[in-house]
């Protein structure tokens, strides 16, 4: 029967890419999930024990913590900041948008290594502060011993690696919005700075939440430009679940690591969700 | 008092000159309509008056202080918007009370203001609820509260009704006079829509490519167009212009005789559809019915005469047949004399 195909072919068209979910996705996540939970096949707190007193892990925690709670706030404020000049611009908006988002077509461990050449002992930084007569020669700043510069390293690499997508989301969010309603705040006396906090903030709301989503769920997940910088003179959670599965052969402790990884983005998205919802009555 | 005074703004875009050394004076509380075609420059007139746009040139004057570089905010106008604008994320209270708040007014004087707002536009059932909830009339109402709240003197419309269906338009006009005449409040309103303009403005300025060809009141502007552009832009349907020639100080219409304004020269006779007076036994300029459409009030005749094509207004209850024959007498008073090749009316004739 026609009626009974035309009703099932959504169904159809929508199952291969259920099936490929599936297979790569909800399995792995699967088989993650017991291969934590369990110790030579027994299921087991084991791996969550020896995850949990391992020397690295307060310091993986802490670290990761730091670093997203200062890149995102910082990659969310450059983003807002540069979407509302490029919006001012009257011409040549792409050619600058493109430039800004560069970055973005570098993969993270190549940007780490960029990032490593500069600020290495040798690197441009050093050449430069020496060319100044600041320093006396090759000074490291990326050791165990210098941790607020080896943050400070890892933090600019991230803002520089990283801004761009929240620029893109954030400025395809501000061209959403009727010009109207900026003129019609201005009409009505309100200066700019009360415009953007009044007017542009709230109706961009929805395009702040799926940034500031995407971008802590990724920087809960950094791992390539820390390693690239740092090595593990600064660890980090991905970093220690790689470390636990390469280095120590143990999966069960670096899926005990995943699951972690899993359940702090999983936690940070429903907070967005929450925080950042638009009443239905209040859509545009 | 917030008389305005627009001193030859002009407004170039490249090379394009979209406003031409416009001036045009509006005494305070006056209404005036700016009516034109898309593309006359009527809303980028309105836009350099708010300071929404840059003018290339000119001042714009209100109440005596020059403004023409005075950011929107510090202008003292209100606007309303076609499209509304009314911010979605705020209660309907808020939204009215938006300007009030900008101007840093106190609770109490807020609560006053947007309360006779509501009163004066019917929206206080509404006050709590959020833009979304409302239908596009009760969003309009809204624009206009918000901006009568803040008691402007000068407020500005950009074809404030153009997105409602036309019974809804009709309401709104007629609430929109009698609340702006109450208000006092210097107003001047775009719009492409020519009935809009005569029910609602004192006076109206007809503009067309980047200039005011015409202004004056709306009965006048009707009657006494300066332009074959005016006579044919305003009114609904538009007015008839027939090519006739004069010789020795006549003008011959099918055996009916009229003086002439010039003695000699090809001229445009510009008459209303109205204008005619019908003449069943076939007496005057000869005219055959193509199309009948009954509308109630009137029967509209589309027919031609002499190959020109002519609109006629008759009585309702008359049956046109195609292709019948009448007689058409104008009414020598109410024709508008043209130049047939310039298209301006002569002068003697718009001195009324």
């Amino acid at each position: 029967m026609t009626t009974v195909r035309s009703r099932l072919l959504p169904y159809l068209l929508l199952a291969p890419s259920v099936a490929f979910l599936a297979a790569l996705f909800l399995v792995p996540l699967i088989q993650t999930i017991t291969l934590s939970f369990s110790e030579d096949g027994v299921p087991s707190l084991a791996n969550y024990t020896r995850m949990v007193s391992d020397l690295n892990f307060g310091l993986a925690v802490r670290n990761t913590f730091l670093l997203v709670l200062t890149v995102v706030p910082i990659q969310i404020v450059m983003a807002l900041a540069m979407a509302m000049m490029l919006q001012k611009l009257p011409r040549g908006r792409d050619v600058v948008l493109w430039i800004w988002t560069i970055p973005l077509g570098i993969s993270d461990l190549a940007a780490g290594l960029v990032w490593l050449a500069i600020l290495q002992d040798r690197g441009y930084l050093n050449s430069a502060l020496y060319g100044l007569g600041l320093i006396d020669g090759p000074t490291a700043w990326l050791t165990y011993e210098t941790p607020v510069a080896l943050f400070f390293g890892v933090l600019v690499a991230e803002v520089w690696r990283a801004t761009a997508i929240v620029l893109v989301i954030l400025f395809a969010g501000l061209q959403l919005i009727p010009k109207e309603y900026k003129e019609a705040a201005e009409v009505f006396g309100a200066r700019p700075w009360t415009t953007f906090v009044r007017i542009t903030l709230p109706l961009l709301k929805p395009s702040l939440q799926t940034a500031l989503i995407l971008r802590t769920v990724l920087a809960f997940e950094v791992f390539a430009v820390v390693y690239a910088i740092g090595g593990t003179n600064f660890p980090v959670l991905v970093g220690e679940a790689y470390n636990w599965q390469r280095n120590y052969q143990n999966t069960g402790v670096a899926a005990a690591y995943a699951m972690l990884i899993v359940a702090i983005s999983l936690g940070a998205t429903v907070v967005f969700l929450w925080a950042l919802r638009t009443k239905p009555e209040q859509q545009a | 008092m917030a008389d305005i005074k627009i001193d030859k703004i002009a407004k170039t875009f490249g090379n394009a000159r979209a406003l031409d050394e416009i001036t045009l004076d509006i005494a305070d509380g006056e209404f005036i309509a700016l009516l034109g075609p898309s593309g006359c420059g009527k809303t980028t007139l309105l836009r350099i008056i708010a300071g929404l746009e840059t003018r290339s040139a000119g001042r714009v004057i209100i109440g005596g202080r020059d403004i023409s570089d005075t950011p929107t905010r510090a202008r003292g106008l209100a606007m309303v918007f076609q499209n509304y604008a009314v911010f979605p994320h705020m209660t309907v209270y808020e939204n009215v009370a938006f300007g009030l708040r900008m101007q840093k007014a106190d609770e109490a004087r807020i609560k006053a203001q947007v309360a006779r707002a509501a009163e004066l536009l019917h929206i206080e059932p509404y006050l709590e609820r959020y833009p979304a909830k409302l239908s596009g009339g009760q969003r309009q109402r809204v624009a206009v509260a918000r901006a009568l709240a803040v008691e402007p003197p000068v407020l500005l419309m950009d074809e404030p009704l153009s997105n409602l269906d036309a019974l809804l338009r009709l309401e709104m006009r007629a609430e929109l006079k009698a609340v702006l005449r109450e208000a006092g409040t210097t107003t001047i309103y775009v719009t492409h829509d020519q009935t809009e303009a005569m029910g609602l403005a004192d006076r109206i300025a007809v503009m067309h490519g980047g200039r005011i060809v015409q202004i004056d009141k709306p009965t006048a502007v009707y009657s006494r167009p300066k332009t074959t552009f005016v006579g044919g832009f305003v009114g609904s349907p538009p007015m008839n212009f027939l090519p006739v020639t004069a010789a020795s100080g006549a003008i011959d219409l099918d055996g009916l005789s009229l003086a002439a304004p010039r003695p000699e020269g090809n001229l445009l006779a510009g008459i209303r559809a109205e204008d005619f007076a019908l003449s069943h036994s076939g007496e005057g300029l000869a005219f055959d019915v193509m199309v009948a459409e009954p509308l109630g009030s009137h029967t509209l005749l589309t027919g031609r005469s002499h190959g020109q094509m002519l609109r006629v207004v008759a009585p309702p209850n008359g049956d046109y047949p195609a292709d019948t024959r009448l007689g058409l007498k104008p009414d020598p008073n109410r024709i508008v004399w043209m130049d047939a090749a310039s298209g301006e009316a002569l002068r003697q004739e718009t001195a009324a």
